[in-house]
């Protein structure tokens, strides 16, 4: 790792944010892609807010919805984007050792974060309150889902990207890449605050 | 030349065919709703002309006159601007559409589907439900029933709860009025009358499968005392509409022929909405007020 | 192993379907087999297929589109053939095959004719209208075609195996739900919507950025052409609108494939919810499909009338207002839904405001006309037939927007008439005067003008013979979807329709005839300077067919119509002191791999082929995983051979007339004409 952090030094005369102008469109861009994932969550949202009173025959979010464990995922998600905060400064500083050491804690505790979730899903579904049960499980379970595998899929994304820096190094088009998912990385959590205050703060009151 | 003999003839189909405007039954309604509503539609359609007779106007003219192969209007290619044509075709536009929004606000809430007809007799209520591919008519008021015929007296407001035992259906009856849609655990209103005595079809708007085209039925508006021996003719039918008989007549089928039920299971209406109802029937059915 | 697909899955229910099979079938042999008669599958594959040239990708846009307008066309004329004579009888398509005609068309329409052909129009055209290379993302903008190419692909292929959905291009359920529709047809249309959607997100994303990060120097917003601004303007709506279709029908697939409740009947499902979130979708849709056509009617009125356009401000804010409006009227697709009256009174009259905005187009391209000097190119033929017509759509939509009205209207022929005549006269003659008007620009000929203006009045005479009469049923009482009526007075009029379409059909098969005459003589037509038209704006300052890279020297813009300003600046055909290199992108087999990666996932969960699908999935993720990684994605022009390109090419001498006294000539004399006359 000490000898990866050497040559990035002088792969890397300029630190900045992102790859550089050369990349301004694929940044702009970029923000563009959210605000369509943005649009996607704002439905799924909206859909659940509709529906959260469509509990049929099913449970309802009080005797579903546990704060503790959701808590939980909120930290492990919150610290998360911390950590790759942590590895964004260090492709400014341009050690690329550090940077991939940080993305490694990072999918740690994104993995940590889908493993919660995967075993709240599970326990509902083994409780009978899977999707099928109602329109607002279906609501539910859609919104989350959709979140829970966004996290999945930048998971494998930073998971590319380690690759990506110890083979070809903090070149200007792997720096605007670490941008964009990063972008994509804290764009998740902004989300999640929302599920947590849409979906389970009321849930649970 | 044989095409230009024969175009005549063509014409005059048409002309002739024209002749079916004189029973449309949106152009002539037969009831003071769809009446309203179809002069709503004629006050819009002249109030537009203001508009649309100057675009084909100048669109003739200036095609005419600015012609490159000998038209004789001036050309000025730099031409390009003129602060009052602008105001003009802002303001003119936005003038007819503040008038029509005026006259949309005050229609719409005169018209409302779901608000009741004041007059003078009490209105006479009738519980529909859209099945495949048939029209079920309940009579709370006379505890009978009939599928694809709905009878009622002339003058007399008809309040009508609609529901859907199926996919999401439309109900309407042209010649009376406007269209209201029939949604599974959910109850639409619409409020209906008509002036004189007449029969009308009424039909399912909204595509809901094979029997589709076949789902109309028959409405006549008829005197007091027609209505009342109809309602007995109904009564006198051997057949009742219990659960067993209601099961039956859910099953799909198409053009369904007139049905009469001298009673029906108590609280059907509410039985079949609440088949589907999410939650009490009351807090689900987000179209009833 | 193979899910739900069985031999049955095969067209032998009805000798209809059998030959719509057949033809489908038959026409792919008959291409394939050409293609390999003529030894060109590898050019195609390498100049085509592969490539992720805006100008080509365009082409093939355009040529998907032409083709899906002829299938969506046969459905159409199936049906008026079907109604014409249906009185009392079943006619000669059972209600299930009738209800899959009246679907796929709409669905065929829409997605895989419109949609490709406004694309095919912004990818020829934008870029250099703006003075560009390229789009932003040139391999991305491959991928959205290829994505869009599955789609219709899908739809296709639901003729020759399976169904395809009865419910109706907007599918509402729970009629589409698996309750009531447990075949493969609505699967095949979901996944149709959802995988051509993907693709057209990206060319709303890609659009964007390419008009708001490449324009030339000194093209100011306010100074870009209106076809571009349309672009711009339609690209927002496409990544804020298409969204919402993704997401309504990936709960509808839920619904369908794991038993979710979102628009069930019962179990707490709404089906209200969908049809807010389709036409939050649906009705800025409408805008997408209609504004690019507005922009080309800008463009030729003022190219044709020899004149500046008439209120550009004006056209601009006006589109600007359309885009911004059109996402606050979805209501009224469903006024008759029970909202209250407080609610449909707003609907409605937001609706009613974007006649405002509408209205002024109208005018402003009117006054483009007045005091010009108008040649009636058959673009033009289409614009001004547009013109006429869009406005008795227009006091039939403002018709629809009064709540009580609608009432009586709603689902009835006379709501069909409506959106025909809007997406007919403002929409597709909008296409097919873009396609004559840059058809030298992409092919270096011209289109032959006789058939094109053969074509129109065969389409607009078609048009009012199709669509008046369904006005006139409207208010007859007759609704739209059946398969059969028991009203005999409806008959005659339904007869004037199917006349109406036969008219189309000739109109259909004059383009065919424009085309081959066109390619024929195309030596007579040759477009030589890449200004055929002595035009307005930058497109026209490339040679036709551009080269690659479009621009040798990216041109300094300081006016509205930029080339127009080049012409009186006398700055056209200027050589610089020195070319320099050209960076541009490599193709890739990539979007073609993505886009039939596409197509067997959406196979195969239609047909429930769970490993296929998974395979599929895994095979488009590596793929671009694999890209994603890939540094090396461009190759440089030497500026040798950028010299030589340009030092073969001739450039426009034309010079456009203008008011101001030219000294020592006689203005009127000395004028040539617009149009190249």
């Amino acid at each position: 790792m000490a000898m990866a952090e050497t040559t990035a030094v002088h792969d890397e005369p300029v630190a900045h944010l992102g790859g550089g102008e050369e990349f301004e469109e694929r940044e702009f861009g970029f923000w563009l892609y959210l605000m369509t994932d943005a649009v996607i969550f704002a439905l799924l949202f909206a859909t659940y807010v509709v529906m959260s009173g469509n509990i049929a025959s099913g449970p309802d979010a009080k005797s579903l919805f546990s704060l503790p464990h959701t808590a939980g995922e909120t930290l492990l998600l919150l610290c998360s984007s911390i950590t790759f905060g942590f590895a964004t400064l260090a492709s400014l500083a341009g050690q690329r050792g550090r940077v991939i050491q940080w993305l490694i804690v990072t999918i740690v505790l994104g993995a940590g974060f889908v493993a919660m979730e995967i075993i709240e899903f599970a326990g509902m579904i083994s409780a009978g309150a899977g999707p099928g049960t109602s329109g607002f499980l279906s609501a539910f379970f859609t919104l989350v889902g959709t979140h829970g595998l966004h996290v999945s899929l930048g998971i494998v994304g930073i998971a590319v990207m380690t690759v990506q820096i110890s083979m070809k190094g903090l070149t200007n088009p792997v720096r605007s890449r670490l941008y964009r998912l990063g972008l994509f990385w804290h764009f998740l959590d902004i989300v999640w605050i929302g599920i947590f205050s849409v979906v389970y703060l009321p849930g649970v009151m | 030349m044989r095409r230009l003999r024969t175009l005549p003839v063509f014409l005059a189909a048409i002309a002739l065919s024209g002749c079916g405007l004189g029973t449309a039954p949106i152009l002539n309604p037969k009831g003071p709703i769809a009446l309203a509503e179809r002069d709503l539609l004629f006050t819009a359609f002249y109030l537009m002309l203001i508009v649309v007779i100057p675009v084909f106007v100048l669109a003739a003219v200036f095609v005419w006159r600015y012609r490159a192969s000998g038209g004789k209007g001036q050309y000025k290619p730099d031409w390009s601007y003129s602060a009052g044509i602008d105001a003009l075709i802002w303001l003119v536009p936005a003038l007819i559409v503040a008038a029509l929004g005026y006259l949309l606000w005050t229609t719409t809430h005169k018209l409302d589907p779901y608000k009741a007809i004041t007059g003078t007799q009490n209105p006479i209520e009738v519980q529909v439900v859209a099945q495949d591919w048939k029209w079920l008519f309940i009579y709370p008021e006379y505890g009978i029933a009939t599928v694809n015929e709905l009878a009622f007296p002339q003058e007399r407001p008809l309040s009508l709860r609609i529901t859907s035992d199926t996919v999401m259906n439309s109900f309407m009856i042209p010649a009376l009025g406007g269209q209201i849609y029939a949604m599974a655990g959910m109850t639409s209103r619409l409020h209906l009358i008509a002036d004189e005595p007449g029969q009308f079809t009424g039909r399912n708007t909204m595509f809901s499968g094979d029997g589709f085209a076949d789902q109309h039925f028959q409405a006549y508006s008829m005197s007091n005392s027609d209505f009342d021996s109809w309602v007995q003719k109904v009564r006198q039918s051997e057949t009742a509409l219990d659960q067993s008989a209601y099961a039956t007549l859910a099953e799909p089928s198409v053009a369904h022929g007139v049905e009469y039920y001298s009673s029906y299971e108590s609280d059907l209406f509410e039985t079949i909405l609440a088949k589907y109802a999410a939650r009490p029937a009351h807090s689900s059915t987000m179209t009833d007020q | 192993m193979l899910g739900k697909l069985t031999i049955d899955a095969l067209p032998f229910y009805s000798w209809v379907a059998m030959a719509g099979a057949g033809v489908t079938v038959f026409g792919g042999l008959i291409v394939v087999a050409l293609i390999t008669y003529l030894g060109a599958w590898r050019y195609l594959w390498t100049e085509w297929l592969t490539s992720v040239d805006h100008k080509k990708i365009g082409i093939m846009y355009i040529v998907l589109a032409l083709v899906m307008l002829i299938r969506g066309f046969i459905d159409a004329i199936m049906m008026r053939a079907q109604q014409a004579f249906a009185l009392n009888s079943d006619g000669y398509l059972p209600p299930e095959h009738f209800e899959q005609i009246f679907t796929s068309h709409g669905t065929i329409m829409v997605f895989f004719m419109a949609m490709p052909f406004l694309t095919g129009l912004f990818n020829i055209v934008a870029p250099q209208q703006i003075g560009a290379r390229d789009v932003a993302f040139p391999f991305m903008n491959s991928i959205s075609l290829w994505l869009t190419a599955a789609g219709a692909g899908l739809v296709l292929v639901s003729l020759v195996v399976g169904k395809f959905s009865t419910a109706g291009w907007t599918g509402y359920p729970p009629y589409s739900g698996i309750e009531f529709n447990p075949g493969v047809g609505v699967d095949y249309w979901l996944w149709a919507l959802l995988v051509s959607g993907v693709g057209s997100t990206m060319t709303g994303i890609n659009f964007v950025v390419t008009i708001l990060k490449k324009r030339a120097p000194g093209m100011t917003l306010m100074r870009m052409p209106m076809f571009s601004w349309t672009t711009l303007v339609v690209s927002i709506l496409i990544a804020f609108a298409f969204p919402a279709l993704t997401v309504v029908a990936i709960q509808l697939g839920l619904d369908r494939y794991l038993g979710f409740h979102f628009f069930t009947n019962g179990d707490g499902g709404n089906m209200m919810n969908f049809a807010n979130l389709l036409w939050i979708w649906g009705h800025p849709e409408v805008y997408i499909l209609i504004l690019p056509a507005f922009g080309v009617y800008s463009e030729v009125v003022a190219t044709f009338s020899g004149k500046r356009l008439f209120g550009y401000d004006s056209l601009v804010y006006a589109t600007g207002c359309i885009g911004i409006l059109s996402f606050t009227v979805w209501l009224h697709h469903f006024f008759t839904m029970g909202s209250s009256a407080n609610v449909n009174a707003f609907f409605g009259i937001a609706t009613m405001i974007i006649a405002v905005p509408t209205g002024v187009k109208v005018f402003d391209w009117l006054f483009t006309m007045f005091r010009g000097r108008i040649v009636f190119h058959p673009s033009m033929y289409w614009t001004i037939g547009f013109i006429v017509t869009f406005v008795i759509g227009g006091v039939s939509g403002v018709l629809l927007a009064l709540p009580p009205a609608d009432y009586l209207m709603h689902n009835s022929t006379f709501l069909v008439a409506h959106f025909h005549n809007m997406l007919i006269p403002g929409a597709l003659f909008g296409y097919l005067a873009g396609m004559n008007y840059w058809f030298p620009k992409a092919f270096g000929f011209k289109l032959d003008e006789t058939w094109g203006i053969r074509a129109f009045w065969f389409w607009i005479i078609g048009f009012y013979l199709a669509f008046m009469p369904l006005y006139v049923l409207g208010f007859m009482g007759m609704v739209r979807r059946m398969e059969h009526y028991n009203v005999a007075e409806w008959q005659p009029y339904l007869m004037v329709a199917a006349v109406g379409a036969v008219f189309v059909l000739i109109g259909i098969a004059c383009i065919a005839m424009q085309l081959y005459v066109s390619v024929r003589d195309r030596a007579q037509a040759v477009d030589a300077t890449g200004d055929p038209w002595n035009g307005r704006t930058l497109e026209w300052a490339t040679s036709s067919p551009p080269a690659p890279y479009n621009f040798a020297v990216i041109p300094q813009v300081e006016d509205i119509d930029a080339f127009a300003d080049m012409k009186r600046r006398g700055v056209v055909g200027v050589h610089p002191d020195r070319y320099e290199d050209i960076t541009m992108p490599k193709s890739t087999g990539a979007g073609v791999m993505l886009g039939a990666g596409g197509f067997v996932l959406g196979f195969a969960m239609i047909w429930h082929i769970w490993w296929l699908a998974a395979l599929s999935l895994v095979g488009a993720v590596a793929i671009l995983i694999y890209r994603a990684s890939n540094d090396d994605d461009e190759f440089t022009i030497p500026a040798t051979e950028v010299e030589a390109i340009e030092n073969k090419r001739q450039f426009s001498t034309l010079k456009l007339p203008t008011d101001l006294p030219q000294p020592g000539t006689d203005p009127a004399a000395e004028q040539p004409m617009p149009g190249n006359i």
